[in-house]
């Protein structure tokens, strides 16, 4: 069955569509503008990014075959055709992998521990003066806008070559992230609860401890994990510049042209991300399966 | 001043066993799990070298390189440095944004709503996923391999570590995007890729445009880190200066870098504040 569309009459419908394309005119128009920008944008970049087409079109090929030789051992035969000879440094690599999960895991505690004892003082509806939340606040900023790495660089000529300078390089980083979100969450904590603990008569510290800690725990332990899994990852590059772990083994093994070592050791760090990725998801379902379960 | 009714605890004990008496699971749990995590602390301490007097003459040191260090000084290469900052800048925007540009038709095939079937989905799942668990200073590495040290490098590497993330966060809004729209398309007899350029796009791209300029933003800072590995940028400066011991330089660029990030910071915040207002607009 036809249905009649009632059509206005021409008069009427051609102002209609007047206004129609001028509308869709100015956002075009808008559009163009903004997509002109960006274009040029774009090319001043590609001029100071030294971007050459000749050069990625000549070695692109490179790129692909760079795949190929690190699947492929040094007697010719792929990898997979022989496990036993693909991963022949697993244990030290393994060693190694543990170490750097040991500076992701030291340097995320103490970098939580410091954002722990920080992030009151950064919060708006906790700190104690405007002047220390300042302070605390630009303090945090810092540790967590300079990268890791360059305070890993830093550490390494300060304490010396090996993981501590890892270790540390991570704890401020942590600290920097970890303090910003844990006072995202205080101050979105529910303040009723201190208002009854002060007027008992209690501390600002008792106010904290009572008050405001049972509400936050989990989130913070959310967070803390999430930061783990992100510095497992951070960890596994800070042998690059001498602060431990398995960066320093899958440098070399790139610089000095070791293929199957380079694909080897990259094996093993994507799946150990993977399995940290899983478990620590999983233990924060648990976590927060139990906070709303009660 | 009136007394307190006595609380009848026996009743309240009856009533509510779960409070009064946990079971020695749930009350061990926790010390238990705070044991366990100091003693892998310690563990660590110990197998990672960490010693009092290392830490304590490293301290000594750190504070005297922070001394060293006000105040922050170019010297004469502040023309050398605006450059380096200038490639590091280019280096973000052009790595994001062709990032963006590839991920976008892999994104479609990774989408559950546009490839219903799992044969494809899961390879491009699992291959996006372990782009995205090697970092990008490894990247950076294997480009210099393939294109030589210098910047160009440095785009490439953050144009494949960004593709990963992309692939997955577009995939994940294009999963997100409403059914009616590519529903009303196809009743009007559209086919296919209709359905995604007049169903789907229209509803992303805001969504995709805000998170290409969050990860500009981000990248601004993955930019400066890969030039320690040599692709170029404020990076190559700052890692020569470390290296050097010029440690007035040294917070010269640290400075320099933490003003262009919170530079990029304001304006991007801006601009995603214009998109995802003209979207609530139209």
């Amino acid at each position: 069955m036809a249905t009649a569309i009632s059509i206005l009459p021409a008069q009427q419908l051609a102002t209609l569509n007047d206004a129609y394309r001028k509308a869709v005119a100015r956002k075009r128009l808008k559009a163009t503008v903004a997509a002109a920008v960006f274009c040029a944008a774009l090319f001043i970049a590609a001029l100071g990014a030294d971007v050459n087409l000749h050069t990625f079109f000549t070695y692109f090929g490179n790129f692909l075959s760079y795949f190929d030789r690190i699947l492929t051992l040094d007697s010719g035969a792929r990898v997979w055709t022989d496990p036993l000879e693909w991963f022949w440094g697993l244990k030290k690599w393994l060693r190694l992998l543990g170490e750097t999960l040991l500076i992701s895991y030291v340097g995320t505690l103490t970098g939580a521990v410091f954002a722990f004892a920080l992030n009151f003082f950064a919060a708006q509806n906790t700190a104690p003066g405007p002047w220390v939340r300042f302070i605390i606040r630009r303090l945090l900023e810092f540790a967590r806008t300079v990268p890791g790495i360059v305070f890993a660089l830093i550490f390494v000529i300060a304490f010396g070559l090996g993981p501590m300078a890892g270790v540390l390089a991570i704890a401020i980083h942590t600290t920097g992230a970890l303090g910003k979100l844990f006072a995202e969450i205080v101050e979105n904590a529910d303040m009723k609860p201190v208002e009854g603990i002060r007027s008992t008569g209690a501390s600002w510290l008792s106010c904290m401890r009572f008050a405001i800690l049972p509400q936050v725990s989990a989130g913070y332990a959310s967070y803390a994990l999430l930061r783990f899994e992100i510095n497992v990852r951070e960890a596994s590059v800070m042998g690059f510049v001498g602060a431990g772990g398995i960066g320093q083994e899958l440098v070399v093994a790139i610089r000095k042209f070791y293929y199957s070592d380079v694909s080897a050791i990259l094996v093993t760090i994507i799946v150990t991300v993977f399995i940290i990725d899983i478990s620590t998801g999983w233990l924060r379902g648990r976590l927060f399966g139990k906070e709303t379960r009660r | 001043m009136s007394q307190m009714p006595r609380p009848d605890t026996a009743e309240l004990r009856a009533k509510y066993p779960g409070v009064f008496e946990r079971p020695a699971s749930a009350r061990l749990a926790m010390p238990a799990m705070i044991v366990a995590a100091l003693a892998i602390f310690v563990y660590g301490l110990v197998d990672l070298d960490f010693s009092p007097t290392k830490l304590i003459t490293g301290m000594s040191q750190l504070g005297w390189i922070t001394m060293m260090m006000i105040p922050p000084n170019p010297g004469s290469s502040f023309p050398l440095y605006m450059q380096a900052l200038g490639e590091t800048l280019s280096i973000a925007l052009l790595g994001t944004t062709l990032a963006a540009l590839l991920a976008l038709p892999v994104s479609l095939l990774a989408a559950r709503n546009v490839i219903p079937s799992n044969l494809i989905r899961f390879p491009v799942r699992r291959f996006l996923d372990s782009i995205r668990g090697v970092d990008t200073l490894i990247w950076a590495l294997v480009w210099i391999n393939v294109v030589g040290l210098g910047p160009f490098a440095g785009v490439l590497a953050i144009m494949v570590s960004d593709f990963g993330a992309f692939g997955k966060l577009f995939s994940e809004a294009i999963e997100a995007a409403d059914r009616k729209q590519v529903e009303g398309i196809r009743a009007s007899g559209g086919n296919a890729l209709h359905e995604i350029r007049f169903g789907l796009l229209p509803q992303v791209l805001p969504v995709i445009a805000g998170q290409v300029l969050y990860f500009i933003e981000s990248n601004t800072r993955s930019a400066t880190i890969i030039g320690i590995v040599g692709a170029g940028g404020i990076g190559l400066q700052l890692a020569e200066q470390i290296r050097v011991l010029e440690w007035q330089k040294v917070s010269f660029l640290i400075l320099m870098i933490l003003i262009a990030v919170a530079a990029i910071d304001f304006i991007s915040s801006k601009l995603r504040f214009a998109i995802i207002g003209r979207r609530a607009v139209v």
